[in-house]
């Protein structure tokens, strides 16, 4: 049954706003089933001594991650990053200010490794994990989209987003799993994508768009899979094979490739770029993820890997690929690996290896929607902010209008989407709704101002969830684009029809 | 999580999604469709129909533009396209119309 979900009002501005607390205590995702904790090597459920292990765990993540310590102990509860969270300026739940979220890890932690925490509990702000604790973590950690952005704010530099991602660990272990990550991680190591698309599914979905463009152009593109000795192996998040707007992205990768000339392929081994071992905290999924894009590209003996547009993936493959499956010495020195398709595509443009008409884009005014991942955990290009630039120059590339949204809402004091880490699930809605209010202000401002129609952006689930609720603050799901949608409208085809 | 039709029972799972394929038949997919708030006319049918083939082949339910392509067909062209599929079902073709079709949830970045 869909209900009726509370929308936020926008008010054309985004305001701190009054606390109600508890007021989404009641959010909570479902949670996984034994098959899938399973899958993970986690308990199916939860186990009898789930206080102790999860206790034991947090030990050892402690001694596993120092800046997990670090973040622990070092707040001194400025306050600075209690109202920078999307998810407590949409919810007012006081739990979701980051050090509150925090707290519930601290005051835990205080307890079991320190001193005074278990010598003073009460002065110290000290508690056991009961069950009415766990009972709140559950709930919080997963109101938590990892983005980061209260980091920035941080004179300490603490991250909730570990925090938030150590305390998921502790839960599965525990046996205490949620369905949405874990599920798909299952589907990963079976299939090899989050979406379950089989083999004959993914082949006959690329034939489809291969007719599609050329009966469209007239112009016969290609969309090779499993092809051996291609130059680059592409690696595009799996939605790219189903959704909209991300379909439309997807064509414009394959219209680049085409024009430049260069053999590309997609693997059905590692048809998946997305990467939710980050989001449950879990290093040797995350690993085991990854490693499956090795092997491809291994396999198919391609000299260079491509990843598309997918905001946590991007931040996966940046900064932790190397570590987790690196060094790729047997892919070709000259290219950087991995190459982000944005840069790519610049890199062709600034070199005239490919043509744009730029008035293609014309009934657009375009603003852009930097994805948290890429802003805050990984960079692009060879220069620093390329990660903010990279983008924006390609968009002017090709769209002759854009428009900045309110610099507090952009760059690395970009809002999360609201459906980030783990949390774009259908169960979550209210949650994602109400996250989403901070860019829904921004982004209707420039609207009403400046006649903005468009925003592009470089991520999978950043499109999934403002298609979903962008239509409940009243903004139309079709303002919502690929940026490679942008490049796919105004790329010159040779042997296009009429042109 | 189960419901009722003509006395047969039928299970979901926690999100509502029929626990067993292959026990889908009208009766449940109405039953779904009311659950919904969708009212099923000729063409929700026809959605609903081609997701099953689809899924029948491939296991999978169909990317939103082969479905889109394959209501234009059927339809015409003026209704293959992501804003009839909306209208037909507001919470979204590959999700609602999935449940209503008794396929299961699509999962990930959707
Ligand atoms: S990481 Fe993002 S979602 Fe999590 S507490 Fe900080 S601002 Fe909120
Ligand atoms: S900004 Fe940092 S030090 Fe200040 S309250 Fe937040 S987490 Fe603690």
């Amino acid at each position: 049954m869909v209900d009726k979900i509370e929308t936020p009002e926008l008010t054309g501005e985004i305001k701190i706003p009054k606390i109600e607390p508890g007021a989404t205590s009641h959010y909570r995702p479902n949670q996984a089933s034994e098959k899938h904790n399973n899958n993970l090597g986690f308990p199916g459920t939860r186990v009898e001594n789930w206080q102790e292990k999860s206790i034991e765990k947090m030990d050892d993540l402690l001694s596993k991650y120092k800046s997990l310590l670090v973040y622990l102990d070092s707040c001194v509860r400025c306050g600075s990053c209690a109202d920078k969270c999307h998810y407590f300026l949409g919810t007012k739940d006081p739990n979701n200010m980051p050090v509150a979220r925090q707290e519930l890890m601290r005051k835990v932690y205080r307890k079991n490794f320190t001193v005074g925490g278990s010598l003073f509990p009460v002065l110290s702000g000290a508690e056991d994990l009961t069950e009415d604790v766990m009972t709140e973590w559950y709930s919080y950690f997963h109101q938590c989209s990892q983005c980061r952005r209260c980091s920035v704010y941080c004179p300490y530099g603490i991250d909730t987003a570990e925090i938030s991602m150590a305390a998921r660990e502790i839960m599965d272990t525990a046996g205490i799993g949620q369905k949405y990550c874990n599920e798909i991680l299952g589907k990963v190591m079976d299939v090899g994508n989050n979406l379950g698309l089989t083999k004959p599914a993914l082949a006959n979905t690329l034939e489809f768009l291969e007719e599609d463009v050329e009966e469209e152009t007239g112009v016969p593109v290609k969309f090779p899979l499993d092809q051996e000795g291609a130059d680059v192996l592409l690696i595009a998040p799996s939605a790219d094979f189903f959704s909209t707007p991300h379909i439309e992205g997807f064509m414009g990768y394959a219209k680049v490739f085409h024009e430049a000339g260069i053999s590309w392929t997609v693997s059905s081994y590692a048809s998946e770029f997305a990467n939710f071992g980050m989001f449950i905290g879990n290093y040797e999924t995350m690993q085991k993820v990854a490693t499956r894009i090795k092997d491809a590209a291994r396999e198919l003996k391609v000299k260079r890997v491509i990843v598309g547009e997918c905001g946590h993936a991007w931040r996966v493959a940046y900064s932790f690929w190397n570590t987790l499956i690196g060094p790729f010495d047997f892919l070709d020195k000259k290219y950087k690996n991995p190459t982000h398709i944005c840069e790519f595509t610049l890199e062709l443009l600034d070199r005239d290896a490919i043509k744009v008409d730029l008035t293609a884009n014309d009934n657009r005014v375009v603003t852009f929607h930097d994805s948290c991942n890429v802003s805050r955990g990984s960079r692009m290009g060879d220069s620093s902010g390329g990660q903010f630039e990279i983008p924006r120059k390609l968009i002017k590339k090709v769209c002759g209008n854009f428009v900045e949204m309110d610099s507090e809402t952009i760059r690395e004091l970009t809002f999360c989407c609201g459906g980030g880490g783990g949390l774009l699930t259908d169960e979550l809605i209210e949650l994602r709704v109400q996250g989403a209010l901070p860019r829904a202000e921004a982004l209707h401002e420039v609207m009403k101002e400046r006649g903005v129609n468009t925003m592009a952006m470089i991520c999978a689930i950043c499109k999934a969830q403002f298609t979903k609720v962008l239509p409940s603050y009243g903004i139309d799901m079709e303002v919502v684009a690929s940026l490679h949608q942008l490049v796919s409208d105004a790329i010159v085809l040779k042997g296009k029809v009429g042109v | 999580m189960a419901f009722e039709v003509n006395g047969v029972t039928y299970e979901t799972d926690e999100d509502g999604y029929l626990a067993n394929i292959d026990q889908w038949n009208e009766d449940a997919a109405k039953w779904l469709a009311e659950d919904e708030g969708v009212d099923m006319s000729e063409s929700h049918w026809e959605v609903v129909n081609f997701l099953r083939e689809y899924y029948e082949e491939y296991r999978i339910a169909p990317m939103i533009r082969i479905l889109t392509k394959a209501i234009g067909k059927k339809l015409g062209k003026e209704k293959g396209n992501t804003k009839y599929l909306y209208e037909l079902y507001p919470g979204g073709p590959a999700k609602q119309a999935c449940k209503i079709a008794g396929l299961p949830k699509p999962t990930g970045c959707v």
